[in-house]
This record gives C-alpha cells, sequence and structure tokens, in this order.
C-alpha cells in the first residue's frame, strides 16, 4: 500500500530522518513510534506531501508519489489528521465534513452561483452523505454547532469523520489519542479498528503506548532520525535496543 | 436555504421602491453610486472575507473596466454592452495570468504584491495619453441602451445598476454556501487542512480573485457609461483603500454587509462635504474605530449594540 524507500529530511544542518525505509500492507494498523524529536511528525508531512523530503522515494498504491502535493495526494486516497486538530474553525461541524468531500464532488464556480439543478442535487447528496460521516463519528447531533466551539476530544472526532468522508485508502493520524480522557480513548481505539475492518489502510503515531500495543498490527520505532526496529507488538515489547532507547541505557 | 432567499427578495423589493421615495433628490444620483459600490465590495468580500486574500489593486481592475469601455465606445464605436464583455473578458485573462504569481504570497507581501499592482495600472491610465487622454480625462463615452431606451438619466441608471448589483449579490449568496464558497472558507480557516482533504488552494485563489476582477471590470464599465466621462484620480490607490475600508467595516464574509459598508462610506461624503479634502483620514480612523470596537463589522455589530441597549434601558426599568 504504502513504501518507504531511504527517506532522508535534512533542516539546515539537522538530520531529521536518516534513510528510512519500511513498508506498510493494506488493511493493517501500523504505528509509529520513537521519543520526542525521533522524527515521526516529520516522516507523516513527508508522506502527505508537507514537506518534500531531501531524498528518497515514496510510494502508494505502487505508484511513486514523491513530491506530489497535499491535495494530489488526497485525490489518490490518502488523508491525514494533525496532532493539534485542524479543523475550519468558523465552519460548522457539517460543514467541515462537506469539505472532507470536496473530491468526490465536482459542482464548479459558475454551477454553483448560478444554483443549477446539477449542483443542487450533488449538494443533496454530499449533504446527506455528511451527516452519515457524523453519525459514524459520534457527533451528528453537533451538526450545526461552530467547529472552534467544540471540545477537544470531539474536534478529534470530527477531523477522523472529515478525512474518512475522502473515502480514503490510507489514513495517517499523529497522535489521535494527545488530549483525550481515556474513555474517549478507548472510543477511539474501536472508531481506528473500525475503520481498518472496513479495508482501510491505518498509520498512526502515538504515544500511549497502551492504545499502540492494543490496536496496531505492526510497530515502526524511530530514533533520532533512523530507523530503530520494526515488527509486531510484541516483538517490539521484547526488543531491548528499543526499551534502551525509551529508558535510556545503564 | 428559503429563508435566505427570502431576505433577499426583501432587499431587492427595498431597492425597487427607494426611487419613489427619492424621486427629484440628488441623493438618488447619490444611490447609484451605492450601487456601483455594492458591486465593488461584494466583488473584493468574496477574495478577502470569504477566501481570506487581501487585495489593495482592485481599483486598478475596475479602473480597466472603465477604460476599456471607454476607449472602445468613444473613439472606435464599438456597443457598450459588447465593450463591457470584452473588457470583462480581458481583464478576467489579466487577472488570472498575475494571480497565479501573486497569489502565492500571504499577508503582507500579497498586500504589497497587490499594492503595485494598482500602481502600474493607475500610472498606465495617466501616461498612456493618445489612448487614455491622461490626466486631462477621458470623454464623449455614450449611455448604454436597450432598444430605444438609452440609461441617459439618474432613474434610469438606477435600475441598470442595481440590476447588476442585486445580481452580483445572489450570485455570491448562492456561491458562499455551496461546495466552492465551503472550500474557499475552508482555505480562510487552514490552509493545510483544506489542502490535505483536497482543495486545491492555489487554483481557487486564482479562480476567485479572477471572478473578483472580473465583477469590478463590469462595475467599471457601467461607471463609464453612466458618467461618460472618466478621469485616472478615480481610480488611483486612494479608491482601493477606500473598497477595503467599505468591505471591513460591513463585515468580512457578508453580502449584506458589503451593502452596508459601501452605502455608508457613498453616503458619508455627503454628510461630510465641509471636510472635503480629509476625507481618507476619516476613512482611516473609521477603519481604526470598527477594528478595535466591532471587528465584525457593521452587519455584525449593530445587532450585538441594539441588544446591549436594550439590555441597558431593561435594567433600568427593572430598577
Amino acid at each position: 500500500m504504502l513504501e518507504l524507500n531511504g527517506i532522508s529530511q535534512v533542516f539546515g544542518g539537522v538530520r531529521a530522518l536518516d534513510d528510512v525505509s519500511f513498508s506498510v500492507e493494506k488493511g493493517s494498523i501500523t504505528g509509529v513510534i520513537g521519543p520526542n524529536g525521533a522524527g515521526k511528525t516529520t516522516l507523516f508531512n513527508i508522506v502527505t506531501g508537507i514537506y518534500t523530503q531531501t531524498s528518497g522515494r515514496v510510494r502508494y498504491k505502487g505508484r511513486d508519489v514523491s513530491g506530489l502535493p497535499p491535495e494530489k495526494l488526497a485525490a489518490l486516497g490518502m488523508v491525514r489528521t494533525f496532532q493539534n486538530i485542524e479543523l475550519f474553525g468558523n465552519m460548522t461541524v457539517l460543514e467541515n465534513v462537506l469539505v472532507g468531500l470536496h473530491t468526490r464532488s465536482t459542482s464548479g464556480l459558475l454551477a454553483c452561483s448560478m444554483k443549477m439543478f446539477w449542483a443542487m442535487a450533488e449538494e443533496r447528496r454530499i449533504r446527506k452523505e455528511a451527516m452519515q460521516w457524523l453519525e459514524f463519528a459520534g457527533i451528528a447531533e453537533l451538526a450545526d454547532v461552530t467547529a472552534g466551539n467544540l471540545p477537544f476530544g470531539k474536534g478529534r472526532m470530527l477531523e477522523i469523520a472529515r478525512a474518512m468522508a475522502l473515502n480514503p485508502g490510507l489514513i495517517l493520524m499523529d497522535e489521535p489519542a494527545a488530549g483525550l480522557n481515556s474513555k474517549e480513548t478507548l472510543g477511539l481505539a474501536a472508531l481506528i479498528r473500525q475503520i481498518r475492518d472496513m479495508g482501510i489502510t491505518v498509520m498512526l503515531v502515538e504515544h500511549d503506548m497502551e492504545l499502540v500495543m492494543d490496536i496496531c498490527d505492526r510497530i515502526i520505532v524511530l530514533n533520532l532520525g533512523n530507523k530503530l526496529a520494526e515488527g509486531t507488538p510484541r516483538e517490539i515489547q521484547e526488543n531491548p535496543e528499543v526499551v534502551a532507547a525509551y529508558l535510556g541505557e545503564e | 436555504m428559503k429563508r435566505e432567499l427570502l431576505k433577499f427578495a426583501l432587499f431587492a423589493l427595498w431597492v425597487a421602491v427607494i426611487p419613489f421615495a427619492l424621486e427629484g433628490s440628488y441623493l438618488l444620483n447619490v444611490m447609484v453610486f451605492v450601487g456601483l459600490n455594492t458591486m465593488l465590495a461584494v466583488a473584493l468580500n468574496l477574495l478577502l472575507g470569504y477566501a481570506g486574500q487581501i487585495s489593495l489593486g482592485h481599483a486598478g481592475f475596475f479602473g480597466l473596466g472603465a477604460y476599456i469601455s471607454g476607449v472602445l465606445t468613444s473613439a472606435n464605436g464599438v456597443n457598450p454592452w459588447m465593450a463591457m464583455l470584452i473588457a470583462a473578458i480581458a481583464v478576467g485573462v489579466i487577472a488570472c495570468l498575475i494571480g497565479f504569481p501573486v497569489l502565492k504570497l500571504k499577508g503582507h507581501y500579497l498586500a504589497m504584491a497587490t499594492l503595485g499592482l494598482g500602481i502600474i495600472i493607475y500610472i498606465a491610465f495617466n501616461e498612456s495619453i493618445t489612448l487614455t487622454g491622461g490626466p486631462s480625462g477621458l470623454s464623449g463615452i455614450p449611455n448604454i441602451s436597450v432598444g430605444a431606451c438609452v440609461f441617459d438619466s439618474d432613474i434610469k441608471s438606477y435600475y441598470l445598476i442595481w440590476l447588476f448589483a442585486l445580481l452580483t449579490m445572489l450570485f455570491s449568496i448562492n456561491l458562499a454556501n455551496s461546495r466552492v464558497g465551503r472550500a474557499l472558507r475552508a482555505v480562510h480557516d487552514s490552509e493545510v487542512a483544506a489542502r490535505v482533504v483536497g482543495v486545491n488552494a492555489r487554483m481557487l485563489k486564482v479562480q476567485i480573485f479572477t471572478l473578483s476582477a472580473v465583477i469590478s471590470s463590469i462595475a467599471g464599465s457601467l461607471y463609464a457609461h453612466t458618467m461618460t466621462f472618466l478621469s485616472p484620480t478615480s481610480f488611483g490607490f486612494n479608491f482601493s483603500v477606500e473598497m477595503l475600508t467599505m468591505v471591513v467595516i460591513g463585515g468580512l464574509g457578508s453580502i449584506y454587509g458589503s451593502f452596508l459598508g459601501a452605502a455608508l462610506l457613498t453616503l458619508l461624503p455627503e454628510f461630510l462635504r465641509a471636510a472635503h479634502d480629509y476625507d481618507i483620514i476619516i476613512y482611516g480612523a473609521l477603519l481604526i474605530v470598527m477594528v478595535m470596537f466591532m471587528p465584525g463589522g457593521l452587519v455584525r455589530g449593530l445587532p450585538e449594540l441594539f441588544r446591549k441597549a436594550r439590555s441597558i434601558s431593561g435594567g433600568k426599568n427593572d430598577a
């Protein structure tokens, strides 16, 4: 589904990522973990086209997508969520999800402003679908609330609903559990599994080890910009190098 | 949706009956300009209020529309409607070509680039004397006509221009509540999030910049045929600032707000004739006061003011 080959990223004199390679299998949940500054978010920014890597290639569904901008990747079915939630704060919850349906609707500027009948029909279709995604994320009753006024946990759910509206093949979540309480985290775990069961590949960066070990099929460990280890949750937990990187060496 | 349409119908009705109240008054002439400025403010609001992109050069597009129409019809005998269409297409192409490189810029840099653009256009009007008449102006522009009806009086111009202004408003209201309008607002709120969900922010900005310029150009053509005389001073930097003031005072991202802003800034000089040369200072002060005390503009600030006033007087009654 996703293949990373020799990804390096240099910021000034700092090597944020150094020759990182791995692949993500279709329909799996892959976790990327590592201490702060390991390069996890940088990696996500490269995969989703926000940064362009210094060297290395990214392949998605067998196609070289290195250097493609985020909107192109979205059209190919790759979408992400953000560590600090990026919502459209002045728009309603429903409108946020409607923007998520942008790639799956086509009415142009003139058709919209002249209310052509096909544009109106499309509007009805995407409104219905947006409501279904809100129900999926359990926030349907908040449809008309301004997104900027949502509590953090609900905002996170909205971001996921908006991403799901793209009908993605791959969803990348940057610390989805950050700022959630334990009950919300349980709900999140169930939701991520449900997304995987729909055939969507999930990749996530996360600090909540319990969550990662619980839901991930595979785990990639980064440390200081290098790939330290890769394996099943059990293998990772038993890997002495990983334990050393997290706890510091004796 | 239904309520939106009813609101618009009431507004259109109000616009239609105003001339009966103002018959014979010079205020009818002022209302013609309120219509033109409403068009311009709505056009700029699409760019500034919805997409969040500033332009300090929009008087240039207004001027281009006016001068292309003026030159084609006065010296070359082109039909005014045809000239308006040619001007709109030409300005659209120019805006699109300029928009691609310029809209890469953000914030202050975009403001500077569009400011420069406006100044270049203004200088071109002044210096191409053989074409535009330069500082002494361009005269002999015919009125617009439909069949035997020539739009040469205030009342006729009023209906012609307000027809265009109302269409611009309706067009923009529809746009704002549609797929494209939502994408614009999304880019305004968080460009990175909009791109990640597949909105081509750059293309969208160029599109709305072009649309905004084309509407300004049409307003310019209407202005040329109403005034029948053009001089570069109407299209300078001051007017770009005035347009911006209308949008901000009326309320960013509100179509009716743009009307309020346009109305206030068009009517105000009539009441401030004594302060003639200081008008730009007054606009500046007004802008500062508005941004400080009514950041949402008149359209959001006034209802709040009424509510506060009522709660204060209500409190007194209780005591």
